[in-house]
Formats: structure tokens, sequence, C-alpha cells
């Protein structure tokens, strides 16, 4: 006869003991400002290029997205929150133990940035804005202070980027950290999900690139600087799970999940197979001349961020220290 | 400062749930939810069983991740005490501290905001025990001031052989299982 432990739970809030209280919103939030940093990050590097003329995409184009993906990353945390009138409350406040407080505050240093940034560029990069935006401000007598603020942002390009990577990267950081400082969650108590979520963010903004990019130049620089990231995001996932494997029982049970338990097909199929290794096989082979369709790899790229924040938030809500 | 704490003992617990509803009724806690809970466990080895039931709630830990994790303020620990409260008027409901709470002791209430057990603090200000406490009709809940040596939550610790719950998350519980 085997040892039991038969427990059960007579009135509480657990259904069959199954604890979840986020869902699609907060992945989804967390793929987005991942991006965000990534893409402020490219776009903030590139300001420090030495030859002007070429990579419109990477060092113009592409910072405009940044307030749009992070906005609607927004959105989606607002979705979750679920007393939503009192969602200015983040602003009242800075706690320095708690990442959420960071991340918001970190949220609002972003925006003038990376609108200072698309300034920076817009006048070549968006002609027809600029001279919509000049128009329409007309109207309102506030053209001269817009072009004063391009002026300005042009003047100060580099010193702008230069304030804009530590934002980013931090931004990149936190949405990993904002699961690791739950020690309450053994899978999601690694400090790995930083550097983690940060690479796959990065990851992610350079496959963007290359699914956009019309210069052949610019796609191959940015598809060997993919390989390179994804080869990081595969180590780094490595020493996740080398963490939970050497750690006490619980983060082993947690370690389970992904190594015979509930989520591992998930794991190693949409997260390790397609999201890291066929796209870095199939980067390899295009920069050998192999004829392979070229959105292919960026698109599993991006498809296998999403995966891993979905997965590794629901991973997390899986196993706790409570057997109940 | 009071440190207040409950010694529960599970050798006189039987599960009735009078806590539970003692609870929904003192603090109107909404359909469905709960700040308080039963646990029944069964472990051994056949013919050698051995049943433990257990009163749960928040543990008003000394070492709070719920407060910590809160980016706004809202939980908070209550002055002169160490009372886990949540400030309606400032919880998002934002969810860091449901997650973070090993015990799964916090839940969000129909209007948004989030909730748990507050010691029933109101009547703790009037001298008075818990609701759950107060209920009892094994009297196993004892409610009282671990600071105090002569309380009899401190007596009963001295006396008795005691647990908390999982005490390797690191959060230092302060609601006491006699054993
Ligand atoms: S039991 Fe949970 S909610 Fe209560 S004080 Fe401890 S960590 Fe916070
Ligand atoms: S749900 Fe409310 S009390 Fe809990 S962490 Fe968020 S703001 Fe704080």
């Amino acid at each position: 006869m085997k040892e039991i432990t038969i427990t059960t739970n007579k009135i509480s809030n657990m259904v069959n003991g199954h604890f979840h209280v986020w869902g699609w919103e907060v992945p989804l939030y967390l793929f987005l400002g991942g991006l965000t940093a990534g893409i402020l990050i490219i776009a903030s590097v590139m300001a420090f290029r030495k030859k002007k003329d070429s990579f419109a995409l990477s060092s113009g184009k592409l910072s405009l997205w940044a307030p749009f993906i992070l906005s609607l990353g927004m959105v989606s945390l607002f979705l979750d929150i679920k007393h939503k009138l009192f969602v200015w409350r983040f602003y009242t406040a800075f706690e320095i133990t708690s990442p959420m407080s960071w991340g918001s505050w970190v949220l609002l240093m972003i925006y003038p940035l990376s609108f200072l940034l698309i300034l920076a560029t817009i006048r070549e990069s968006y002609p027809g804005i600029f001279s919509f935006i000049n128009k329409f401000l007309s109207f309102l007598k506030l053209d001269i202070l817009f072009r004063k603020l391009t002026e300005f942002s042009e003047e100060n390009y580099k010193i702008i980027a230069g304030i804009t990577i530590p934002f980013a990267i931090t931004l990149g950081i936190y949405t990993g950290i904002l699961l690791s400082a739950f020690g309450s969650r053994p899978f999601w108590n690694s400090s790995m999900l930083g550097p983690l979520f940060l690479v796959s963010g990065l990851s992610s903004a350079v496959a963007m690139v290359i699914l956009l990019s019309k210069e052949h130049k610019e796609k191959s620089l940015f598809t060997k600087v993919d390989i390179a990231l994804l080869l990081t995001e595969g180590v780094f996932i490595l020493l996740f799970l080398i963490g939970l494997a050497t750690s006490s029982s619980q983060y082993k049970a947690a370690l389970t999940l992904v190594t015979g338990g509930a989520l591992t097909s998930s794991f190693w199929i949409f997260i390790v197979m397609f999201g890291l290794f066929i796209p870095a096989l199939l980067e390899v082979l295009e920069l050998k001349g192999r004829n392979i369709n070229p959105k292919l790899a960026p698109v599993l790229v991006i498809a296998g961020g999403l995966f891993l924040r979905f997965i590794i938030v629901e991973a997390g809500q899986m196993n706790s220290w409570l057997p109940y | 400062m009071k440190k207040y704490g409950m010694v529960i003992d599970t050798k006189l617990c039987v599960g009735c749930g009078a806590c539970v509803v003692a609870c929904k009724t003192e603090n109107d806690v909404p359909e469905g939810l709960h700040r308080d809970w039963i646990v029944e466990e069964v472990t051994g080895k056949f013919p050698n069983l051995h049943m433990e039931i257990r009163s749960e709630r928040c543990n008003h830990c000394s070492d709070t991740p719920c407060v910590s994790s809160c980016p706004t303020g809202a939980s908070h620990i209550k002055e002169g005490s160490n009372i886990v409260k949540v400030d309606p008027d400032k919880c998002t409901g934002c969810q860091a501290c449901v997650v973070s709470c090993p015990y799964n002791a916090r839940f969000v209430m129909p209007e948004g905001y989030v909730s748990k057990c507050t010691f029933c603090d109101h009547r703790v200000e009037k001298g008075e025990s818990p609701a759950c406490a107060s209920v009892c009709p094994t009297h196993a809940i004892v409610f009282g001031d671990l600071n105090n040596p002569m309380s009899r939550v401190s007596r009963l610790l001295r006396a008795r052989k005691f647990k908390t719950i999982i005490p390797e998350a690191g959060t230092e519980p302060n609601v006491y299982y006699l054993i």
C-alpha cells in the first residue's frame, strides 16, 4: 500500500484548487512591452551608426511603431485590471519594492522619449506625416512649437537615443522581473526571466525589421543579428531550466510542468522548436543563399515570442507552494 | 507594537465551518467568495491513516510579499500592528498581491478591488476577538498578541507542539496550528 495524501478544500475560493488569475491580457502586455523595448533599442542604437545613407527602416521609420505598440499593450493591461476607475492610483505612489510600480513609471518615461526619437528622424522618414502635422498644427498656431521641438530632437538625436537605451532596457527587463519577483510561484521565481524577456523582445523587434525592410543590406544585417539573439535566447532558456532543476523540491516540481507535465509539448514545440530552432536554421540557410520565403523566419520568431509569454505566464499559475 | 496571531488547535477542530459562516456574516463577504476556509488532509499508509482538519485564512505574515508587490500602497500593514489590509480606494485590481500570496488568501470583490481576512480588526479595536474565533463551538481558534508572553496564544505555543503552513515559502506566517 502506498503512502497517500488526500487534501480536500472545503468551502473555499478555489475551484478544484486551480489558481488562475491572469488570462491572455497580461502575457500580451508583456510581449508588446518587450517588443516596444526592442524597437526603441534598435532605433536608438542606429542613431550611432556611421553611414547615414542606408537602413531607412531601422534608423528612421521603425521608431514610429513604438508608442502605438506600447499603447496596445497598455490597453491590454487596462483590460486585465479589475478596479478600472482606480487605474490612476498607479500614479499616486511609487512603491520601490513593487516591480509593477517601477513598470508603470518607466512606461510613462518611454512615451516622451519615443516621441523625441520619432521627431529626430520624422522629416526624412515620414515627410508626408511631417507636413500634415505642420499644416494641422498651424491651424492651432502650434506649428512653430512643433518645428522647434523637431529641430531640437534632430540636433540632440544622439543624446536622446543615449537616454532612451537604458530606459528601453529597463522596460524589457521589467517585463520579466514582473513575474520573477513572485516568490510564491516557483516557476517564475528565477532572475533569468528578466534577461530572457529582454532578449526575446529584442529578437521580435529585429524580426519586425526583417519583415518590413525593403533594403537587402538591412535585411541581411538584421538576419545575422537575429541568429545571435536566438542563440542567446536558447542559452538563457537552458540556464532558466537548469536553475529550476538545481533548486529545492518546489522548483523541481515546477520544472516538471515542461519536462513531462501539462505544458511539455507546448513549451518544446512552440517556444523551442518553432520559436527558436527552426527560425534560426531558416535564417542561416537564407544567408547561405537558399531560396526560402523570407517572411517565414521572422513570423515564427514573433509568434515564438508571444508563445513564450503565454506559456510562462500560464506555467507560473499552475504551480505553487500549496498542494491544494 | 502588537503582533497579532492565531493559534488553531487541529485536535479540536471538527471542520464544521462555523468560522467560515461567521466571517461571511460579520464581513458581508459576497456569495462564492471566502476570507477563511476549511482544509481536510488525510495522510499515511492504510490502515495507519491520520486526518487533520484546518481552518485557514490570511496568515498576516511578518514578511509580506502581498504588500511589497502592491504598486499603489493599497495593500498595507495597519499601524501599530501586523494586520495586513487592503484600502479599496487605492486598489487598482491588478492582482499582483493575489499572485504573490503563497496561501491564495486573496480574492477580487465583485466591485473590482481585492479583499481578504482582516483579523476582524474592527472587532479587535473594541477588545473583541475575530468573528471566527468567537463562534468556534470547540474553542479551537484562539486569537491574541504574540508579543505578549502572557497571552493565551503565547502560552499555547509554549505548551504545545505546533506548525505553520508551508513555512518554506518564507513569509513568516502568524497563524499557528497545534498538532
Ligand atoms: S497570507 Fe498572503 S495575503 Fe496574508 S499576509 Fe501572508 S502573503 Fe499576505
Ligand atoms: S490588486 Fe490592489 S491591493 Fe493588490 S497589488 Fe494590485 S493595487 Fe495592490
